[in-house]
């Protein structure tokens, strides 16, 4: 690798010496996660590939090969179709509203001929894409500007108040969080933060009011899990219970009680984490924090490696949007956090969850690959 | 265009110092999850590991098998069969629950009625647990439904246990019976198994007496279910203990020839073994089926029960209160003697004059019985000869020597229900009329008449008590389990030797001499002699107008006005070993259904002789008869 950086600044790589440059070690970090994962799956279908495990391994396969497809493309691409992308995802945003599919009381899904798509999943791709495009040219001072300041807002708001309507406000949180994260990174002032931090603060009990009878009662449980532990706060209860009960080394794979005998909710999908806390217990869960951890540090390594502010911010945002959803469901798990529905990425059961989450390390790939491709502050990003 | 113009310079050092705190932050992110996990799994990990462990093991209780109750040659009179009956399984049934039922209708009977109480069963109960759609089968319908079954989905054919009296009505009185647990059951017993479903338990007679100990105790199951109650499978396995055995002094064919004599009149018999109190028959006519009740009685067939009057559910033999009659002389003679009688004549005109009152004897027609000694008296049962002793007694010496028979309190069978009879005394007539005691209230308590009442079972045991001078008390049970019933031999009673001789010679003369009450029905088999005492008991007045103008005869009255037939007997006469009471309602005065009962039941149980039989089970020596030997 160290031959090349000179020769990888003047011209542009060969397919090949693209898929070289590939960080394989994160591919195969990658891999033992998602591995876990479909032991975990195939665990809580009873030691069964069915339903659950089979099809989450051809999907990962799949998204191994969107990730090899996606690290290939010149970042300039990328940082092209970055607007685009914005808007084809706002737009699908809408017809969701207007003609989505109704799951578990949430319009979240969009029918295109045989497949399912989930707009808000492709939103936080897009999101970033967008942010790390704008941000790219603007400078540290020109991010605190009040008037240059509307723009990113309104592209983080508009479509987190989307989401929010769906409802589903564990995406809209995660939406909200990549792009104030990426605000922060490109240099807001820190006059902007503190004062909105504390107005956030202070926006807590208005807020309340404008949440939906269950996202309260989620609240309500999660604050006395006790008070309806056969109603709302059995997910909470049930997951804790089979957390806790895996204790230091735990029951043993496929030997978990809990979600063997269909006593978590969700179990195959945003609450599929237990069983690793149930079957391999603290260390096994320890085990996959660490992982988790590795890719993150991976993530923040490519980051900081990266020659253009572009692909800066655009690692970032991706790293820090896996992390955010490992934060969040691993919190609700534990019972940290009221109960939200995002999934575990790479583990949990789900479409959608997977093939957007390796189209993310598809674009951080592609950015460790193009690390070297300096990009001006003033351009669109024309190869 | 330079590349690297000091505001990207700013922008990348910002970016570099911003990334290394997000850095930190997801580091300590990561940390707090962690440290929930250790707090979780680690410190908090053997509570949440108890609290799993309750999520998924159940216990499911197991019913034990119910005792047998048996006879005293072994022949089980309660046992338990096998109940072929059908389950439906709501989520196993393919086409539904309707479509189930229908298809199941074409091969067995199901009612609308029974329809609508499975589809409530279903309706109530999660989609997995097994409703019962008809128990009780024959072999045939359990076999035909086995036939059909690969087209029967959701029908599971099962086989449990459910009691059965194979002599059904004949014993019904003595078994009682088994039926579902009622909230009142509940509320006295907080034995796990009543909760189970199905569950039965004793109701009356024997099964309810010794209920705790056929009962049996529950065997536990610990299964491992899943979130929604469905058993997984079996983690453990305590089995049930069986009930205990009963072993009954009783003997079914003795009990058997005893109801078939009884026929279809409202009666009470009573035989029992004078030695040792034995009761080796106790029937009470009509009877009812017991396993009426436990396969669920319908409403009609309680209705019809219950409106019936010859009270089919009433055990007469010990829940019947009879005055009675002239049966009660024996024990007033026993006290005559004791009290300067022994020797007494009477000369009996037909009647007696106490004050305003005229008494007449059942002789006055033809003038009276002419001059009567004691043993005379009871021979032709003249009522003025024991008006004079019930004169001269008064009432408190009557009284007591009638409670030193047993009479007035119950014998402490082992029954739920017996009655005390009842013996009057000054203070209870002053308590209960506020009205002091009569004179002449003496004399008509006297001849067994007026207050006094009486059960079957006491009237046999005051029978066994004059045969052999001692205080016998009957008993039904020889073993529970294991467990002999404790059985002391019975005191003395409190009257003199000369007492009981006169008082059995009387009784002798009624049966064997000419001129006796009963001497029509004797037994002329040589050594099977029998003695006896008859008895009436009017249930109504006979006022001085009617037998001036002249008694309706009996066979012109109603059935529940005619009077009360009672005999009480022992045999064989010199040497007693059995003893019978017999009361048939409204049975005439003519003497003749309750006698002649009485002397096939006793001829009967001479020559089956069941005391002196080893019985199927270990006894002791005592209790087995004074001269053991083989059948035969």
């Amino acid at each position: 690798m160290s031959s090349r950086p000179y020769a990888a600044a003047r011209r542009t790589l060969s397919l090949s010496e693209r898929l070289l440059e590939v960080n394989w070690v994160l591919v195969l970090l990658i891999t033992v996660i998602a591995c876990i994962g479909f032991a975990m799956l195939y665990s809580v279908a009873g030691g069964n590939f069915h339903p659950w495990a089979l099809p989450q391994i051809l999907r990962f396969l799949v998204g191994l090969a969107i990730l090899a497809g996606v690290a290939t493309v010149d970042i300039r691409v990328w940082m092209n179709v970055a607007y685009p992308a914005y808007a084809f995802s706002l737009l699908l945003l809408v017809a969701v509203e207007v003609a989505g599919h109704v799951g578990l009381g949430a319009q979240r899904w969009l029918e295109l001929g045989p497949l399912e798509i989930q707009p808000s999943e492709l939103m936080k791709i897009s999101l970033v894409l967008a942010l790390a495009r704008y941000l790219h040219g603007q400078s540290v001072e020109d991010v605190s500007r009040p008037l240059k300041l509307l723009i990113p807002l309104a592209m983080i708001g508009i479509p987190a108040v989307l989401v929010l309507l769906q409802p589903n406000l564990g995406t809209a949180t995660i939406i909200v969080a990549d792009g104030l994260s990426l605000l922060f990174l490109a240099g807001l002032s820190w006059w902007w933060i503190v004062p909105a931090l504390a107005g956030v603060v202070a926006a807590i009990p208005v807020g309340w009011h404008f949440l939906h009878d269950y996202q309260k009662q989620r609240v309500l449980t999660f604050l006395n899990p006790a008070s309806d532990a056969l109603g709302a706060g059995w997910n909470i209860s049930q997951a804790e219970i089979a957390i806790g009960s895996g204790g230091a080394w735990g029951k043993g794979f496929l030997k978990g009680t809990q979600s063997q005998l269909n006593f978590l909710p969700e179990k195959h999908s945003d609450f599929i984490a237990t069983s690793i806390g149930e079957e391999f217990g603290f260390f096994g869960f320890v085990f996959l924090l660490v992982l988790f951890s590795i890719v993150i540090a991976y993530g923040i390594r490519i980051a900081m490696s990266s020659r253009s502010q572009f692909g800066r911010l655009l690692a970032m945002g991706l790293t820090l949007n896996f992390f955010f959803y490992i934060m969040i469901n691993a919190a609700m798990i534990m019972g940290l956090i009221p109960v939200v529905g995002i999934p575990m990425p790479l583990i949990s059961y789900g479409g959608t969850a997977m093939l957007v989450v390796m189209f993310g390390f598809g674009l951080l790939m592609s950015v460790h690959v193009h690390r070297q491709v300096e990009i001006p502050r003033g351009s669109a990003g024309i190869i | 265009m330079p590349l690297f113009d000091r505001k990207d310079k700013s922008r990348y050092a910002t970016f570099t110092r911003r990334t290394l705190m997000m850095g930190g932050a997801v580091s300590a992110v990561m940390l707090t999850l962690g440290g929930r996990l250790y707090q979780l799994q680690i410190l908090e990990g053997g509570e949440y590991a108890t609290r799993a462990e309750d999520n998924r093991v159940n216990l499911r209780l197991l019913a034990p098998l119910r005792g047998r109750i048996i006879d005293r040659f072994g022949v089980e009179l309660a046992n338990n069969r096998r109940n072929y009956r059908v389950l439906l399984i709501p989520e196993q049934a393919a086409q539904g629950v309707d479509q189930a039922l229908d298809t199941l209708g074409r091969v067995i009977l199901l009612t609308d009625h029974d329809r609508q109480r499975i589809l409530r069963d279903v309706a109530q109960n999660k989609k997995f647990v097994p409703v019962t759609v008809a128990d009780n089968l024959s072999w045939d319908e359990f076999a035909r439904i086995n036939m059909h079954l690969p087209y029967l989905s959701g029908i599971q054919p099962d086989v449990g246990e459910t009691r059965d009296y194979p002599y059904g009505a004949s014993l019904s009185h003595v078994l009682g019976y088994v039926a579902a647990v009622s909230p009142e059951d509940m509320k006295n017993d907080d034995d796990p198994l009543l909760n189970l479903p199905g569950f039965r338990i004793g109701k009356r007679g024997i099964e309810k007496t010794f209920d705790r100990q056929v009962r049996g105790t529950a065997g536990v199951s610990r299964v491992e279910v899943d979130a929604y109650g469905r058993v997984v499978r079996e983690l453990g396995h305590t089995p049930a203990g069986a009930g205990e055995d009963i072993y009954l002094t009783i003997d079914e064919q003795m009990q058997n020839f005893v109801t078939q004599n009884m026929g279809d009149r409202s009666a009470a018999c009573v035989v029992m073994d004078v030695q040792n109190g034995d009761v080796l028959a106790l029937a009470s006519t009509p009877g009812y089926d017991p396993n009426l009740f436990n396969a669920g009685i319908t409403t009609p067939q309680w209705k019809a029960l219950t409106a019936d009057e010859y009270k089919p559910l009433l055990n007469k033999a010990i829940s019947g209160n009879y005055p009675p009659g002239s049966t009660f002389k024996t024990a007033m003679a026993l006290a005559a003697v004791d009290n300067g009688m022994a020797d007494l004549v009477v000369n009996c005109t037909g009647s007696i004059r106490l004050g305003d009152h005229t008494f007449y004897c059942d002789a006055w027609r033809i003038g009276g019985h002419g001059h009567v000694n004691l043993p005379r008296g009871i021979q032709v049962s003249c009522d003025v000869f024991f008006y004079e002793v019930a004169r001269r007694l008064g009432i408190d010496k009557m009284a007591q020597a009638a409670h030193a028979v047993g009479l007035g309190s119950p014998t402490g069978i082992e029954l739920p229900g017996e009655l005390d009879g009842f013996i009057p005394s000054r203070a209870w007539k002053l308590a209960r009329f506020g009205i002091p005691w009569q004179p002449g209230e003496t004399l008509v308590n006297g001849i067994g008449q007026g207050f006094v009442l009486a059960t079957p079972i006491q009237l046999c045991m005051l029978a066994a008590r004059i045969a052999t001078g001692k205080a016998v008390v009957p008993r039904l049970t020889h073993q529970v389990g294991a467990t002999l019933e404790p059985h002391p031999p019975p005191p003395p009673l409190p009257f003199s030797d000369k007492a009981f001789a006169l008082v059995r010679e009387g009784m002798t003369l009624a049966v064997n001499a000419p001129g006796g009450t009963a001497y029509g029905w004797r037994i002329s088999q040589p050594g099977l002699a029998m003695a006896g005492k008859t008895g009436t008991a009017q249930v109504r007045r006979i006022s001085k107008e009617e037998r001036a103008r002249g008694i309706v005869p009996e066979s012109k009255l109603p059935w529940n006005q005619r009077e009360h037939a009672l005999f009480i007997g022992f045999a064989p006469a010199d040497n007693p070993r059995y003893a019978a009471s017999i009361v048939v309602e409204h049975g005439g005065a003519r003497n003749e259904p309750q006698v002649e009962l009485a002397r096939d039941v006793l001829l009967f149980v001479q020559q089956r002789d069941p005391s002196r039989i080893r019985p199927a089970y270990p006894m002791r020596a005592a209790d087995a008869g004074s001269v053991p030997r083989g059948r035969g």
